[in-house]
C-alpha cells in the first residue's frame, strides 16, 4: 500500500506518470450558493481503475458528472488524451447509478443503444452488442426487457452497453449500489476480470470501503464539501490471488482500516 | 412438526382432480368471468329497474336490446354512423396531430410553455357545451362546426397530457442518451416520445372519449344528425327502447374504440407491457 498523505497529493496527482488517460486541472463546481468541488488537480492513469471515494454529499458524482461532460465546470478544465472536455465524447461511456436502460427496449437493443445513435447499421451493431452481452455474462437474454432481469443483471447491461462504444475511458457512478450484496460481490470480481481484458481507463464512484480497496488501482479520498483531495491511496494488492484469498489478505484488511480511520472524521 | 397443514380436514386439502381442473380452467378467465358478471349484474338491475317500472320512459334491458338489433339489421345504425364518425374522425385525427405536437414543443420549451399551456388549462375547464352555439354563430351548422366541437373537446386533454408527459420524461433516460452523444432529434424520437408514450396514450384515450362526447353534444345541440338524430327523433316519438338502444350503441362503440386504442398502444409502443 503506498500513501500519500492531503499534503503531497496534489504534487503526486498531478506527476502520476507517463500514461494519463484524463487531467482534471482546477475544476471547481458551484450549485447556486453550495461550493460543491474545489481546486481539484487530478490525474487518471490510463489502464488502470482509479476510485473516487468520500463521504456522502463529497462531490465525487458531481466531479465524475464534470469529467463526463454531462455537467459543467463552474472554473478548470478537463482534459481526456490531451482534449478539453466540452460534453460527451466518443472516448468516455458512462455506466449510471440507476442503470438508466431503456424499459421499452430489448437487452440487446439496450446494449446495442451507443451505437445505433451513432447510426451503425443493425447486423454490424447487433454483433458488437452480442460480443459484449457474452462478455458480461448475459448470454441468451438477448430479448429479455430490463423488468424481467435482477438488479445485478440490469447493470450487466449497463456496462455492456458502455463497452459497445469502445470507449477508452469507462465512467461508473456507484454502479452497484443499486445491486443486492450478494449480486455485488460477483459483479465486482467480474468487473476485475473485465478491467483486466479490455485495457481501459476506468474511473469508479462508490462510498463502500471495501468495494474500493477491492477494486481499485489507486483511491482518491475526497473530503467532505466542498469536495477537496484529502489523500491518495494505492492498495497495491496482488490480483492474481483468488478473490477469496485476497478478501482476507492482511494489506488489504489494512487499507480498509486505514481508510475508514480518515474517512471517520467526516461521519456525523 | 412434519405432517402436512393441510391434513385437518381443510376442504382444499385433498382436492378432487375433476373439480380442481375445473377451477383451474376457471381461474385462468377470473378476470373475464369477473368483468362479464359485472355486466350482466348491470344488466339484471336494468331489467328489474325496467319493470317495477321506475319511469315509463326507461324500457328493460331487453326491450331495449330487441330495439337495438332491430337497428342494426335494419341498417339505421350504419347510415348514422357514417354520419357521426365523420365529425368525430377528422376532429380526433386533428386533435391528435395538433395536440402532441404542440404537447412535445410545450414540454421542451419552457417559452411555449408559458404561451400557449395556459389557454389549454382555461380550455380544459371551460363548460364546452356553453361554447358550442357560439361556433354555431360563427361556422354554421354543417360538418366545420361539428369538427370543431371534437377539437374543442378532445384538444385541452391531449395537449396537455402530452406537455405533462414530455416534461417528465425520465432525467436518467435523456441524461443517458447525451452521455451517449444521441443528438436532439435522437433524444426526442427515441428517449422522449417512447418514455412519454403511456401518459401521452392516456390524454389520447381521454380526448377520444372527450371526442364522443363533444360529437354528440354537436348532433343534439347543432343539428340533429347521426346518432343524435336517431336519439332526439326516437325521443319526440316516444320509442324510448329505441332511444335507449340508440344511447347504448354509442356507450359501446366509444368503449370499443378505446380498447382499440389501448391494444395499439400496447402492440405498438410498449412491447414489454404485454408480456407481463
Amino acid at each position: 500500500m503506498r500513501n500519500i498523505t492531503a499534503q503531497a497529493a496534489s504534487a503526486a496527482a498531478v506527476a502520476a506518470g507517463s500514461d494519463v488517460a484524463v487531467e482534471v486541472r482546477g475544476v471547481c463546481k458551484m450549485y447556486n450558493e453550495v461550493e460543491a468541488l474545489r481546486g481539484i488537480d487530478l490525474d487518471f492513469p490510463a489502464g488502470k481503475l482509479t476510485t473516487l471515494l468520500g463521504p456522502s454529499g463529497c462531490g465525487k458524482t458531481t466531479l465524475l458528472k464534470i469529467i463526463a461532460g454531462l455537467i459543467p465546470a463552474t472554473s478548470g478544465e478537463i482534459r481526456v488524451n490531451g482534449q478539453t472536455v466540452t460534453g460527451p465524447g466518443p472516448e468516455r461511456a458512462f455506466v449510471f447509478q440507476d442503470f438508466a436502460l431503456m424499459p421499452w427496449a430489448t437487452v440487446m437493443r439496450n446494449v446495442a443503444f451507443g451505437l445505433e445513435l451513432k447510426g451503425m447499421g443493425k447486423d454490424e451493431r447487433q454483433s458488437i452488442a452480442r460480443k459484449y452481452i457474452a462478455e458480461v455474462g448475459l448470454s441468451g437474454f438477448e430479448s429479455k426487457y430490463p423488468h424481467e432481469l435482477s438488479g445485478g443483471m440490469r447493470q450487466r447491461v449497463g456496462l455492456a452497453r458502455a463497452f459497445a462504444v469502445n470507449a477508452d475511458v469507462l465512467l461508473l457512478d456507484e454502479p452497484f449500489s443499486a445491486v443486492d450484496e450478494q449480486n455485488r460481490r460477483k459483479f465486482q470480481e467480474d468487473l476485475l476480470e473485465l478491467v483486466e481484458k479490455e485495457k481501459k481507463t476506468f474511473i469508479f464512484v462508490t462510498h463502500s470501503i471495501e468495494e474500493a480497496v477491492y477494486c481499485s488501482d489507486r483511491i482518491v479520498i475526497l473530503s467532505r464539501r466542498p469536495g477537496r483531495i484529502a489523500q491518495i491511496i494505492e492498495p497495491e494488492i496482488d490480483r492474481t490471488a483468488s478473490p477469496d484469498a485476497i478478501r482476507r489478505d492482511q494489506g488489504y484488511l489494512d487499507t480498509v482500516e486505514e481508510i475508514w480511520q480518515g474517512l471517520k472524521r467526516y461521519v456525523d | 412438526m412434519s405432517f402436512p397443514v393441510q391434513a385437518n380436514g381443510s376442504p382444499r386439502a385433498v382436492p378432487n382432480s375433476e373439480a380442481s381442473f375445473f377451477w383451474r380452467k376457471l381461474s385462468e378467465h377470473r378476470t373475464a368471468l369477473w368483468r362479464l358478471a359485472s355486466i350482466g349484474l348491470f344488466f339484471l338491475v336494468w331489467e328489474i329497474a325496467g319493470r317495477i317500472p321506475i319511469s315509463f320512459a326507461f324500457p328493460t334491458f331487453l326491450e331495449t336490446l330487441r330495439a337495438f338489433v332491430t337497428m342494426t339489421l335494419d341498417g339505421s345504425f350504419v347510415a348514422a354512423y357514417a354520419e357521426t364518425l365523420q365529425p368525430l374522425v377528422i376532429g380526433i385525427a386533428i386533435s391528435a396531430v395538433i395536440g402532441i405536437g404542440l404537447g412535445i414543443v410545450m414540454g421542451l420549451s419552457r417559452f411555449a410553455e408559458w404561451l400557449v399551456a395556459p389557454v389549454f388549462i382555461v380550455l380544459q375547464a371551460a363548460p364546452m357545451a356553453a361554447l358550442i352555439p357560439l361556433i354555431t354563430f360563427v361556422y354554421g351548422i354543417g360538418l366545420v362546426s361539428k369538427t370543431l366541437a371534437v377539437i374543442m373537446l378532445a384538444l385541452p386533454v391531449i395537449v396537455l397530457n402530452g406537455y405533462k408527459a414530455v416534461r417528465n420524461a425520465n432525467p436518467s433516460l435523456v441524461a443517458m442518451c447525451y452521455s451517449f452523444q444521441g443528438n436532439l432529434w435522437q433524444r426526442i424520437t427515441k428517449i422522449i416520445i417512447p418514455d412519454a408514450s403511456p401518459v401521452i396514450f392516456a390524454g389520447l384515450r381521454l380526448g377520444l372519449a372527450a371526442g364522443f362526447i363533444g360529437v354528440i353534444l354537436a348532433e343534439l345541440l347543432i343539428t340533429p344528425t347521426g346518432i343524435g338524430d336517431l336519439i332526439t327523433y326516437h325521443r319526440s316519438v316516444a320509442n324510448y327502447a329505441e332511444m335507449y338502444a340508440a344511447v347504448v350503441s354509442i356507450i359501446l362503440v366509444s368503449t370499443l374504440t378505446l380498447a382499440a386504442l389501448e391494444a395499439f398502444e400496447l402492440r405498438v409502443l410498449r412491447p414489454e407491457k404485454r408480456k407481463s
